[in-house]
């Protein structure tokens, strides 16, 4: 019992660290992300790459990996977002493209194969079931990363900037902020923590250029179920569905565990179609 | 220049259409026919999406996904049944009803256009996932395996309504699969001249117009879904028939991609553009997948991308653009009428 519930808690968690680049890229600034997927990958990549190289493991997927994905955010930004804000669906569209690109050069460079990684720290055992301690790192990661953007946007004048921004960019530049600089930086810090996702995940799955499909499913119901308050929405989209997920995974199989999860996420939807976060407060983030 | 009724040129379309499938397959070789025969299945699911996403302005990612529903179905009443003809009719049957409830969750909540692109992706990575998983033996239909990544060999053909033993070589393959690609052509021609075509158009135009102006736009979104699905649910049958073997990769995030950059690059808003983006580029992809120096989803993506940036309308709208700029205006409402025509006509 009580490793179903870590594993309930762990399917909760990695959801939600799937989801908070997306979901800071798509809350903030009304993109949808479909290379969301690509950058997971290209993140798993850096830690793979620069820990076979040498650095040490940590310093591979906390640094290396974010600071990666991240430039390669404000690369994707400059080049291709930049040209198209107003317009969701060409944003949809040219970033769908992007991802195709992107999963064309890594097969490319890498080739088409699964690159391993060890998982780092152990494992441990209750009433007789072991299973990777690393579950705990992803929990604590993943609560730690929504304290820190939560307290970020809603206690310092950074965040502040951000969330001005988007809501209002004009105003923003009349004060004297430039608000371009603004999205490109939003823009490559859900890149980064996207690519810091990718790199905790990479352990778990392997590296392999496809490995975006594997995530982007789940990412996208979950940010879209949230609804406008995206941190809280993202947050309690992931432990519904988090539960939803892996008690369906544990009673039958991982496949029903997604069929069950779109489906609970189309009757959420049809029910409160403004996502999970219309039940709260208007003053969450 | 004198419009010529709608009636008398889709009547020579299909006409010259006809005659030309039927002669072909005398003057080109047996390679042609077949790949050709592969470019009119997935002409009719470039027609699908055209529909859906151009005219009635529903970017649906889960097109190459009703194709495939289209496949699995046909493949599987074809072996249980053994005669094609009801196995053609569960193939359109099955992806309309499959549509239809997936649109009634998204147009009756109302989602908007992001959402329900998002939620057809997943639909789509889904159904790729689970019938990836089906190759226990649990998994039967009747006598037909799905096989899981395997897929469905051995598939029967078309035949002869009620004569199993009659059934359809390459060649006559060719010319089914060229006539229902023109009639499905056409077809949407006619529909998109008729009421529920300018309803349809309307709703992309301007969907809370439509609402005030009184139509249920959620009734009618749903309409164009399930008629799109239905479309590339036959475009799968013909996909089945031409393959013999259908397997998940149809679900695939790679399949999937293809009716979307056929359309985009072949002219959103058209019917001719996406049958010609389907035929260029899935031709395109045949020679780019023979060589091993280029990954093809680089280039792909790549020209996809730099259509949305700099051509966002397609080839057929930009070539139209500039004819009729080019030409000068006789009258103040020439220019008018001519880029209404561009949008509205295939």
């Amino acid at each position: 019992m009580a490793i179903a519930a870590i594993q309930i808690l762990n399917t909760m968690a990695s959801l939600a660290l799937i989801s908070l680049g997306l979901a800071v890229i798509f809350g903030m600034m009304r993109v949808m992300n479909f290379a969301h997927g690509e950058l997971l990958m290209l993140g798993a990549y850096s830690v793979q790459f620069a820990n076979a190289y040498g650095v040490n493991i940590w310093i591979a997927m906390f640094v290396v990996a974010p600071v990666v994905v991240g430039l390669i955010g404000i690369l994707i930004e400059r080049l291709v977002i930049r040209h198209l804000y107003g317009r969701m669906m060409d944003t949809l569209l040219a970033t769908w493209g992007l991802s195709l690109f992107i999963t064309g050069l890594v097969t490319m460079v890498f080739g088409n194969v699964t690159r391993g990684l060890s998982t780092p720290l152990g494992s441990f055992e209750i009433g007789g079931i072991r299973d990777s301690s690393y579950k705990f790192l992803i929990i604590g990661v993943t609560i730690a990363l929504f304290v820190a953007i939560y307290a970020v946007l809603r206690h310092t004048r950074v965040g502040l900037i951000a969330r001005a921004t988007m809501d209002n960019p004009r105003q923003v530049g009349v004060m004297g902020i430039n608000p371009g600089y603004v999205y490109t930086a939003t823009f490559a810090v859900g890149a980064a923590l996207t690519g810091l996702a990718g790199a905790i995940m990479a352990p778990l799955t392997g590296v392999l250029p496809t490995m975006g499909a594997a995530y982007i499913g789940k990412a996208f119901i979950t940010v879209i179920c949230g609804g406008d308050a995206i941190f809280a929405g993202t947050a309690s989209a992931a432990v519904l569905f988090g539960l939803i997920n892996q008690t369906t995974t544990i009673l039958l199989t991982p496949e029903f565990g997604e069929v069950a999860l779109l489906l609970g996420a189309l009757l959420m939807l049809r029910i409160l179609p403004s996502g999970l976060s219309s039940l709260f407060s208007r003053r969450a983030v | 220049m004198a419009r010529v009724p709608l009636a008398i040129q889709l009547g020579a379309i299909a006409l010259a259409g006809a005659a030309v499938i039927v002669a072909l397959p005398s003057f080109i070789g047996y390679d042609t026919i077949l790949q050709i025969t592969l470019n009119f299945a997935f002409a009719i699911l470039a027609l699908s999406l055209g529909f859906v996403w151009g005219y009635a302005g529903i970017f649906s990612f889960g097109q190459a996904a009703f194709f495939g529903l289209g496949g699995y179905a046909y493949a599987a009443a074809a072996i249980n049944f053994g005669d094609s003809t009801p196995a053609i009719l569960i193939g359109v049957l099955l992806p309309a009803l499959f549509a239809l409830v997936l649109g009634y969750f998204v147009f009756y909540a109302r989602l908007s256009s992001i959402y329900v692109a998002v939620i057809t992706l997943v639909v789509t990575l889904i159904l790729y996932k689970f019938m990836g998983q089906t190759a226990k033996p649990s998994y039967m239909i009747g006598n037909a395996m799905l096989g899981g990544y395997n897929g469905i060999p051995a598939i029967p053909p078309l035949n002869v309504p009620g004569r199993p033993d009659l059934f359809a070589g390459p060649e006559e393959m060719f010319v089914i699969a060229g006539l229902t690609a023109l009639a499905v052509y056409i077809g949407l021609r006619v529909l998109l001249a008729a009421r529920l075509g300018k309803i349809v158009v309307g709703m992309r135009e301007n969907e809370l117009r439509m609402e005030l102006l009184g139509f249920d736009t959620r009734f009618y979104k749903l309409v164009a879904f399930v008629i799109a699905a239905a479309i590339a649910g036959l475009g799968g049958v013909m996909f089945a028939n031409w393959n013999a073997f259908i397997d998940p990769h149809v679900f695939g995030l790679g399949f999937s991609a293809q009716p979307i950059i056929w359309v985009m690059i072949g002219g959103l808003g058209t019917l001719i553009g996406p049958i010609l983006g389907a035929f260029i580029l899935s031709t395109l992809s045949l020679e780019l997948g023979t060589q091993k120096t280029i990954d093809i989803n680089l280039i792909l993506g790549l020209v996809f991308t730099v259509f949305v940036l700099l051509v966002p309308q397609g080839i057929i709208p930009t070539l139209r653009k500039f004819w009729t700029d080019r030409r000068p205006a006789r009258d103040p409402d020439a220019g008018a009428n001519a880029s209404r025509e561009a949008s509205s006509h295939g």
